[in-house]
């Protein structure tokens, strides 16, 4: 298994081997298939939404649906204009979305092709809404894209009416439905009222009923993103994928905004509630304190199973974050974390965490799963956590992998299931205590099997 | 299955709810099977529609995703920004492994140049070289294939510049695609880029050692391991295997594909042009054989022997058939009594829509609706056509190679005699297309999109839905099961006796896990009155 990876590293300046990051648009897809009754729309040649989607299927195991405006030579040649203006014609007529996301692509973007201009001479139905956000893919990565579709809601839509409605505008970032789930029952829980955007809850885990609509119930309304501009403040969850979108907010609609580390852990969950209380005046409420009460007897309980061990994570930064404080609460060694996402704010703001902690680490942004798996054959960890990609360094190292992030391909339920919050923290520390303790097992002598762990 | 006429007028319902110019663009490609009115013709291999949910993809995905991706020894480097190589790593199932003698296996790798907004203003060449440098210098592999995407050729990079500087200043044999996404209308033209490439720089450089009855297995991609078995069908039989196009293939056996007497194509739509080149340029004859079904399996073994015409050949074909039915023995059996009288929808690439209709038959399962992704109209209705296909802005876009006859190599096995009668008894470089084996009143899609498959879905009501990752979970929304023929789901190997019993046993298990069953919620079907709850505790 990759058995090509040499143990020295050379300083690589061109080739990427071995992605951690994707492409703009697929977080720009992902971001628009949280406004309800909306169809994202990708302006390029059709290879692109094909790969997004099927990306998409293949991790929420759900429909994922987008239309693109099919380029040809032709289209590259002379711009996409009419491709864009038919797409949109067709669109509403076949699919009758209330509204349409466009993001272009690589293609589209080294054209240059001008979508507001298209959008403005194209005929869009009555009361039906279109919106577009630039996603070139040879800039950032898919959490830039999710961030740049975000922003596009706030610009095309918000608008501050002067009619304060007393709720907080939540911007989850890229996570899955089960984070988005789990940060509305949390607001639920303290009677806070809110507006969540994107939501992809009730999109991309939507029930099984024998009822398909291409448009599940779940999502963002319209009038809601329009109505964030009346809001009291803006919660931006993660700096990466959401913190745009809230300053777009504060500028367009005076909105105050507050940036956050997404709330994975205990203190980044304490700051999520703080802040949501403080700013809608409710109180956290007991539910929420006796979960976390429970969180921390767990990990007084379990600290021998996982203390100490050396971690390598990767994924995207947001998470990455989250995630590196969370283990250092569990008093594990966030040895390596590695982000695809460029961005010298990654390292800014890892390196401290590790530093604090007197943990001897390296952090990477646009770093990828090659460089990755080098570190780790010349000093290894005990656990790996990231997406299903860390199956192969897994088996090739032996390590043991915790799947957490985007893409998870080889595995269910994950999308459903929260990493946020403190049931959130709870779930971790079940999936890393468990898969140490799996693989205790399995390299147990006969004479070492224990009953009682 | 529901009468033609009815399902004619059901068709043109479908069609009508397009806008004016939508429906002139879809009209062509539906058909309802009539052999009264054969030949049918479809339009097919056109441009889809902007604003269409489609399920097809690029040229880039055809090239580098299909046909030069499971080259296992070779590194093929994305150029171009992240996303399209991130795309096409692992996500195919072309297995591969290090068999004897082979000491490269890159396939788990992913290699992008990743450009960056200065490479797109500034050009990317010189990344490019870098990264050819780089790779060498860490891989040492002995070949190096670039593929293009779209912002490449509209920058104007020239990657086959790159390749001869790679040539020359690194000693690697380095090969260009032109693969750019936009190329074409589909993936298929990918295909033929693909195959003009490796036809051109690479078939006809080695030099295997002559074996008898060597063969060349194109347009096989080893899914869920289907070349293996096919592999192992063929050498116990004493066929000399000399390469595989392109699953766990490698380069260097490519190398001497023109070695082989016959060559057996598995996927006509994206190999077909190999399979003709090679003929063309050095007598090798082709036949299509179809390794999915029992039937056609046997069929496919029994045509290939007689092509050589070698008793001892004939001889162990059939005592392979009859071990290999042996072995299979009832096992059929079980799954047959649940899937018999059911029937299926298939819509996958340009090729196995029309596979798996022999082996849904096995099961005692009609097709009843049929399509191809990215199929040229000879897929649907026979080679026979292809002279009167014409060339458009897009076709005309990929170059045909003039291939000249190498007076060398050149060899004919078949007298002009036995040519005839075997073009009578098997498909001997030709390809009779999907409309023929189908039913009458059943329904040909080219092109499926979105908004098609949900009102085929509607009035068909198929039990199975064979295709892709992207109308997977459409069909389980509704309540139906929907197999993956791309992937197989992650099982298989479908091919061949024993995958035909897999395959068997997937659909069962499709079909009856309980879930299905438990969609309504009792509180949808059982009374709920207050009344009879108190009666029944009481
Ligand atoms: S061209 Fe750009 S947008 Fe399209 S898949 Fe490739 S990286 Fe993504
Ligand atoms: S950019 Fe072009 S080559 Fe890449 S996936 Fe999109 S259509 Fe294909």
């Amino acid at each position: 298994m990759l058995d090509h990876t040499p143990k020295e590293c050379i300083e690589r300046k061109a080739i990427v081997i071995n992605p951690a990051k994707t492409c703009q648009p697929l977080g720009a897809t992902y971001a628009a298939l949280g406004i309800h009754n909306c169809l994202p729309h990708s302006h390029g040649s059709q290879g692109c939404q094909m790969y997004f989607r099927s990306h998409l299927s293949r991790h929420f195991r759900e429909p994922v649906e987008a239309s693109t405006s099919s380029f040809t030579e032709g289209s590259a040649v002379f711009g996409g204009g009419s491709n864009l203006k038919t797409a949109i014609n067709n669109v509403f007529a076949i699919y009758n979305p209330d509204i349409m996301a466009i993001h272009t692509t690589c293609l589209s973007e080294t054209i240059g092709d001008d979508i507001p201009t298209y959008i403005a001479e194209a005929k869009i139905p009555e009361g039906k809404f279109v919106i577009h956000a630039n996603t070139p893919s040879y800039v950032g990565s898919h959490i830039v894209g999710f961030s740049n579709m975000t922003k596009g809601m706030v610009k095309y839509l918000s608008v501050n009416s002067n009619q304060p409605n007393g709720k907080l505008n939540i911007i989850p970032g890229f996570v899955n439905p089960g984070d988005m789930r789990e940060i509305k029952r949390m607001l639920k829980s303290m009677g806070a009222e809110f507006i969540m955007f994107p939501d992809t809850s009730g999109v991309l885990d939507a029930p099984l009923t024998s009822n398909y609509n291409i448009f599940p119930e779940g999502g963002t309304r319209v009038e809601d993103i329009i109505d964030a501009g009346n809001s009291i403040a803006t919660l931006a969850l993660g700096s990466f994928a959401s913190a745009d979108s809230a300053f777009e907010l504060k500028k367009k609609c005076k909105v105050p905004a507050r940036t956050l580390l997404t709330p994975i852990g205990i203190n980044a969950t304490d700051d999520f509630l703080v802040a949501a209380s403080r700013f809608t005046g409710k109180e956290v409420s007991m539910e929420l304190e006796e979960e976390r009460g429970q969180v921390i007897d767990i990990m007084a309980d379990l600290h021998q199973h996982y203390h100490g061990k050396k971690v390598a994570l990767f994924g995207d930064p947001d998470i990455l974050i989250g995630l590196t404080a969370f283990l250092l609460e569990l008093g594990m060694i966030p040895k390596y974390v590695l982000t695809g996402t460029p961005g010298e704010a990654f390292e800014k703001e890892v390196c401290p965490m590790l530093e604090e902690a007197g943990v001897d680490g390296k952090v990477k942004a646009a770093g990828d799963l090659f460089a990755l798996h080098q570190w780790i054959k010349n000093e290894p960890v005990d656990l790996l956590m990231g997406t299903t990609y860390g199956k192969y360094i897994a088996r090739a190292e032996d390590i043991p992998l915790v799947r957490v992030g985007f893409p998870i391909m080889d595995r269910g339920v994950h999308s459903y299931l929260p990493i946020v919050g403190y049931r959130g923290a709870m779930r971790l520390v079940e999936m890393i205590s468990n898969t140490l303790l799996d693989r205790v097992d399995r390299d147990a002598l006969d004479e070492d099997m224990e009953l009682i762990m | 299955m529901k009468d033609k006429i009815i399902m004619k007028e059901e068709l043109g319902k479908i069609l009508d709810k397009y806008p004016a110019a939508a429906f002139k663009g879809r009209k062509g490609h539906t058909l309802i099977v009539d052999q009264c009115l054969a030949p049918q013709e479809m339009v097919a291999d056109t441009r889809t529609i902007p604003g269409i949910i489609t399920e097809r993809g690029c040229t880039y995905a055809g090239c580098k995703g299909v046909v030069v991706g499971p080259l296992k020894d070779t590194i093929a480097i994305t150029h171009g920004p992240i996303g399209c190589g991130y795309y096409s790593w692992l996500t195919r199932r072309n297995k591969a492994r290090k068999n004897e003698g082979e000491d490269q296996n890159f396939l788990a790798y992913c290699f992008s140049t990743d450009m960056q907004e200065a490479d797109i203003v500034f050009g990317g060449e010189k990344k490019l070289r870098a990264a050819i440098t780089e790779v060498v210098e860490i891989f040492h592999p002995k070949t190096i294939m670039i593929c293009a995407t779209c912002p490449v050729g509209l920058i104007g990079d020239d990657i086959n510049a790159v390749a001869v500087w790679a040539e020359k200043e690194l000693g690697v044999q380095t090969i260009a695609f032109n693969c750019e996404g936009y190329k074409g209308v589909s993936q298929s033209a990918g295909h033929h880029i693909a195959n003009n490439g490796l036809f051109k720089h690479i078939m006809g450089t080695g030099d295997a050692p002559k074996k008898e009855f060597s063969i060349n297995i194109l347009g096989e991609y080893n899914i869920g391991g289907d070349g293996w078995e096919i592999e192992r069908l063929l050498k116990i039989i004493g066929y000399n295997i000399i390469s595989i196009m392109s699953g766990d293939g490698t380069v260097e056996r490519l190398r001497s594909a023109h070695k082989a007497d016959l060559n057996l194509v598995q996927c006509h739509r994206s190999i077909n042009y190999v399979a003709e080149m090679l003929r063309e340029k050095h007598g090798t004859d082709w036949i299509k054989v179809n390794f999915l079904g029992i039937e056609s399996t046997i069929q496919s073994l029994r045509d290939t022997a007689k092509y050589f015409n070698d008793p001892g050949l004939i001889e162990r074909t059939e005592e392979l058939i009859e071990a290999e039915l042996l072995a299979i023995g009832p096992k059929m059996e079980k799954y047959i009594e649940i899937c018999k009288g059911k029937t299926a929808a298939l819509f996958v690439g340009g090729s196995r829509a029309n596979h798996f209709q022999g082996l849904f038959k096995e099961l005692g399962m009609e097709t009843v609706l049929a399509g191809f992704e990215f199929a040229h109209r000879d897929d649907y209705e026979g080679r026979e056509v292809i002279p009167t296909i014409k060339a458009n802005a897009d076709n005309k876009n990929i170059e045909n190679l003039v291939v000249e006859r190498d007076e060398k190599s050149y060899r004919l096995i078949l007298s002009e005699e036995r040519y005839a009668q075997l073009s009578k008894e098997m498909s001997l470089n030709y390809f009779a297309g999907m409309i023929k084996v189908m039913n009458d009143g059943t329904v040909v899609v080219d092109d499926i999109n979105h908004y098609e498959m949900e009102s085929f879905m509607k009035l068909l009501k198929p039990d199975v839905f064979g295709s892709g990752i992207k109308e997977k979970y459409v069909i389980h929304k509704m309540g139906t099961f929907s197999k993956q023929l791309h992937s197989y789901d992650y099982s298989g190997p479908f091919a061949g006796f024993k995958g035909a019993v897999i395959f068997a046993r997937d659909i069962a298990m499709g079909l009856t896990t309980p879930a299905w069953k438990l969609i309504k919620p009792k509180w949808k079907t059982e009374p709920m009155l207050e009344g009879n709850y108190i009666e029944e505790v009481g």
